[in-house]
Parts: structure tokens; C-alpha cells; sequence
């Protein structure tokens, strides 16, 4: 199975791999995916006082497409508003990367964990966490 | 100058070896006849072919030539051995011993059986990929017809105790059976030291062509006799039927004349050659082989590089042909089989990649594998959250992970 050229330019120059301060408040973390399964994702946002995303990381335990997806999923993180991002789909990675239907999974967990940060970002700074709507 | 890609995946291939396309090359094109054409010229010339690459295949396995049961592959010939002698021996039991680590094409046609009234033990390995004897006699009933155990297993590249495995399915009167797809022609196998009844290989896998393979029946001590699962012509002693792929079979006449005259140097310089790319792979942290050291196949090492993902790694080794017991392409996410019986953990399983050498492997070729490999798990573990966790101290096992 071939790559997308998207896909290799991802995994190849991954954008914003790092990591924030867990512990600040302005920090949102999500950890989503588990290493028996092949995929873990880290993703974490650093949100301003207007509820926009200044920074974002991720690292990524996973095939090309899994780490493709969470470098993307930086990229159009960040500024934007915590409630524009929680709109982001699996399918728009889907459809950005060209991922083929075994990789669906892969753009699935990234959804996952921007939802994951985000909440985690709310909970912290005393907002309710947001129900998303589940794909599994 | 190395051209690249560098093929590491010879358990899964090996290329045609030049000498062995030239044997085939004249029974495409001029001595084209079918071997069964008794009477005329065409006929007597490829009938004198597979005559002749019977012997060179025998030679190298220590059989007798009419012991040999031309088929179209491995696959095949397990199949053939294993419902061939399970519908030849139903009178005397219908109990199949095999192994876990098996290949498919074994463990599939033991499944077969299984719904057609046999019952089958499936041995577990230790954590070195071996089995255990006294497992395997504690599981012998007087029901027992047969026993298959693979030679050396293509994924590890373990290598059982063939020997001592045949001696106790004869003591229980069992015939014993081997897959060795990965061990003909790659180490010394003797079907008459080794005691073995059936034996299933391949020519693809060393240096021959695809589409050819052998079974080995033995005639004496004792007869042993398969039912035909592809019925025609009686070709083959009646045990395969269909017009024999002589060119095919010259091939793997010659690949095996090959392997007989050069396998001893081939093993010496490669197994030097792995050990080189494994304890140079090994001094990286938190990398562990896969099955035991000692008992396995000179051409094959398989490592666990902890805290990366085997199939996001092969990416990154690209250019390097290896293979990975991660499985992210199949709907099931299912790690290797193989590597889940040794008792490995499921990420550990999406964490190894096969090395594979073989006899067009070269030096320098090995030496920017190490290379690239280094730099690419290296990149990899920058990127892993599990690496950066594993760093600050963090127990994976302790941590809640949300499955999907």
C-alpha cells in the first residue's frame, strides 16, 4: 500500500512535535489510544484568554497515517477558538491526507484527541466537559 | 555503490538466483514438452528434466528421488501431507498434534480436519519460541496419526528440535511431518537423520523460482502413502496429479543443487553477518530479540524496538525491504500470531521488525542498514509519547489507557 504524498510530507517534516507544560492551566492535554492497540496520541493545546488556541504539540506512537493525522490536526489547531476546533472531523483528515479505509482509525484517534484536550483545557479552567459524539 | 532499496525480507522471497533462471530458460522455449508424453522426443527430454532435478532435490535432503512429490509450493504440500495422511490413516486415529506457531497453511488445514471429525492439539511454545517435549509426549495418544512441527520458524527463524520431536511421535507410533519451507537449503536437513516422514518446502525460498515446490514422502520404514487431494492423470506416484511445471522444477533442481554445493559458506558468512546487525541493533536501549538465540536460522533476526511502532518504522526505513509483526494495515490491528504465543505483550508484538538476509545480502548493505535503522528509531522515539513517558519515568502498565 502506497502512501499519499500528504501523508509522507506529514511524517517525514511532522509540524509541532513537542510537548507543553501538563500541569499549566492554559494547557490542555489529551492521551488517547493504547500501545497494545499500536496507536497512542498526545496532543496538547495552549489556549489564550479569548478561548484561542496559541500553540499546539502532539507526539505520536503509531504507523504514518497516525502520525500524520496529529501533525496535521496541529496545524489547523492552532488559532483557532476551543469551540471551532471542537468541530474539527475525522473526515476532514480523512480527505486531507487521502487516507485509505484501513487508515480511517488513524484520523478517528486524532479527532479524539483534539476533543480530549479541549476538555481537558475546560475541565481545568471550570467549564463543563463536551459530550462528542462517538465514532466507535 | 549500493543500490537501493536493500532487500531484507528473504524469509518472505528470495531472488531467482541468475544460474538457476539459465537451467529453466531452454524448458520455456525449445524442450518444452510435457513429461508424460511418452512417446516421442519432446516428452523423453522433460521427462529426463524432472528426472534429473528429482535427484539433485533428493541429494540435497538425503532421500531417495522417488521419494519426492513435485507441487506447486509449500502451501500446497502442507495441505497435501496433512488431509492426505489424516484420509490415508482415519482407520488408525484422528489425532493431529501441531504447534501454535505454526504456518497458516498447517494450522488452516488442521482447522479443515477439525470439522471433518479430527481432533488436534496445538502445542504451545516457550518464551524462546521451542517447543517442549515432554509437552509434546504428554499429549500422545494411541489416537495419534500425526505430528507436524515446522522446522525453523519464518518469522523468528527458531529452529526446533526436529530429532527428538521425530523420535517421540514414532515411539507412539505417529508419523511425523515437517514444514521446512524456511530450513531446506538454508541448513543441513537430512530426512533420514532427522527422522522425517513428510516434508514440505518451497522454491522461492531458496533462490528457485515461485510456483514450485516439493513434498517428501518417505517409501521405507516407513512406507508412508498420502491420498491425493488434486485427482487426474496419476502423476507423481498418483499422490499429485497435473502436467508437472517442468521448467519450474529444473529451477528448483538447480537452486537445490546450489544450495547443497554452497549452503555451508552461505550460513558461515551470513549468520556472521546477523550477528553483526543484531548486536550492533541490540546496543540500542529498550531493544529485546525476539525467540531464542541459539537454536534458529543463520539468516534471520527479529527485534523489538520498544516505544515505536513497527509499521510507522519500516516508513521510516525506506530504504530497507524488511517486514513487521505489526499489522495496522489489517481491519483486526491484530499483532503477529507468532510473536503473541512467545508471551511477547501486544505492543512489544507492534514493535519488531523481521531482518531477513540472504545470499545477495553484502556487507556494506548490512552496515547502512544498521544505519537506518538507528536513525529511524532514534526519529521515532522523538516523536513517541510512550518514549517521552518511559524517559520522565512513567510506568505503562499503571497508566489508564483509553482503548478505541
Amino acid at each position: 500500500m502506497a502512501y499519499s504524498d500528504k501523508v509522507i510530507d506529514h511524517y517525514t517534516h511532522p509540524r509541532n512535535v513537542g510537548t507543553l507544560n501538563k500541569d499549566n492551566n492554559n494547557v490542555g492535554t489529551g492521551l488517547v489510544g493504547a500501545p497494545e492497540c499500536g496507536d497512542v496520541m498526545r496532543l496538547q493545546i495552549q489556549v489564550d484568554e479569548n478561548h484561542i488556541i496559541t500553540d499546539a504539540k502532539f507526539k505520536t506512537f503509531g504507523c504514518g497515517s497516525a502520525i500524520a493525522s496529529s501533525s496535521l490536526a496541529t496545524e489547523w489547531l492552532k488559532g483557532k477558538t476551543i469551540d471551532d476546533a471542537m468541530a474539527i472531523d475525522n473526515m476532514d483528515i480523512v480527505e486531507e491526507l487521502a487516507l485509505p479505509p484501513v487508515k480511517i482509525h488513524c484520523s478517528v484517534l486524532a479527532e479524539d484527541a483534539i476533543k480530549a484536550a479541549i476538555n481537558d483545557y475546560r475541565v481545568k479552567n471550570g467549564m463543563q466537559a463536551l459530550e462528542s459524539e462517538s465514532h466507535h | 555503490m549500493i543500490s537501493l532499496p536493500i532487500y531484507l525480507d528473504n524469509n518472505a522471497t528470495t531472488p531467482m538466483d541468475p544460474r538457476v533462471l539459465d537451467a529453466m530458460m531452454p524448458y520455456f522455449t525449445t524442450k518444452f514438452g510435457n513429461s508424460a508424453s511418452r512417446n516421442h522426443a519432446f516428452g523423453w527430454v522433460a521427462e529426463e528434466a524432472v528426472d534429473y532435478a528429482r535427484g539433485q532435490i533428493a541429494q540435497l535432503i538425503g532421500a531417495n528421488e522417488k521419494e519426492i512429490i513435485f507441487t506447486s509450493g509449500a502451501t500446497e504440500s502442507d495441505n497435501l501431507a496433512i488431509k492426505g495422511v489424516f484420509e490415508m490413516y482415519h482407520d488408525k486415529g484422528n489425532h493431529i498434534i501441531t504447534c501454535v506457531t505454526e504456518h497458516k497453511a498447517v494450522l488452516d488445514a488442521c482447522k479443515h480436519l477439525e470439522r471433518l471429525g479430527a481432533k488436534v492439539t496445538y502445542l504451545p511454545v516457550q518464551s524462546n519460541g521451542l517447543i517442549d517435549l515432554k509437552q509434546l509426549e504428554a499429549a500422545m495418544t494411541d489416537k495419534t496419526i500425526l505430528v507436524s512441527i515446522m522446522y525453523g520458524n519464518n518469522e523468528i527463524g527458531v529452529v526446533q528440535p526436529i530429532k527428538e520431536i521425530a523420535a517421540i511421535a514414532h515411539k507412539y507410533g505417529a508419523l511425523f511431518m515437517t514444514d521446512a519451507t524456511q530450513a531446506v537449503g538454508k541448513i543441513q536437513v537430512d530426512v533420514n537423520t532427522d527422522g522425517i516422514d513428510l516434508m514440505a518446502f518451497s522454491g522461492h525460498k531458496m533462490y528457485g523460482p515461485k510456483g514450485v515446490g516439493a513434498l517428501y514422502v518417505r517409501r521405507k520404514n516407513p512406507r508412508v502413502k498420502v491420498t491425493a487431494q488434486i485427482d487426474g492423470g496419476g502423476h507423481e506416484r498418483g499422490m499429485r496429479s497435473g502436467t508437472l511445471n517442468v521448467p519450474g522444477i529444473v529451477g528448483l533442481g538447480k537452486a537445490a543443487e546450489l544450495c547443497r554445493l554452497e549452503m555451508e559458506q552461505d550460513a558461515k558468512r551470513l549468520s556472521a553477518l546477523r550477528d553483526r546487525l543484531e548486536s550492533s541493533l541490540l546496543e540500542m536501549e529498550e531493544s529485546y530479540l525476539n525467540g531464542s538465540k541459539e537454536h534458529r536460522l543463520p539468516h534471520t533476526a527479529n527485534i523489538s524496538f520498544k516505544y515505536v511502532e513497527g509499521e510507522g518504522l519500516m516508513m521510516a526505513m525506506r530504504d530497507l525491504a524488511v517486514s513487521s509483526g505489526s499489522a495496522c494495515t489489517s481491519a483486526s490491528l491484530e499483532p503477529s500470531y507468532v510473536l503473541k504465543c512467545l508471551g511477547l505483550s501486544d505492543d512489544l508484538a507492534h514493535s519488531s521488525i523481521r531482518f531477513g538476509l540472504g545470499r545477495f545480502t553484502t556487507d556494506e548493505e548490512v552496515d547502512f542498514a544498521i544505519k537506518q535503522t538507528k536513525e529511524a528509531v532514534n526519529h521515532l522515539r522523538e516523536l513517541s509519547p510512550l518514549w517521552e513517558m518511559f524517559k520522565d519515568g512513567i510506568d505503562l502498565d499503571k497508566v489508564k489507557w483509553v482503548e478505541h
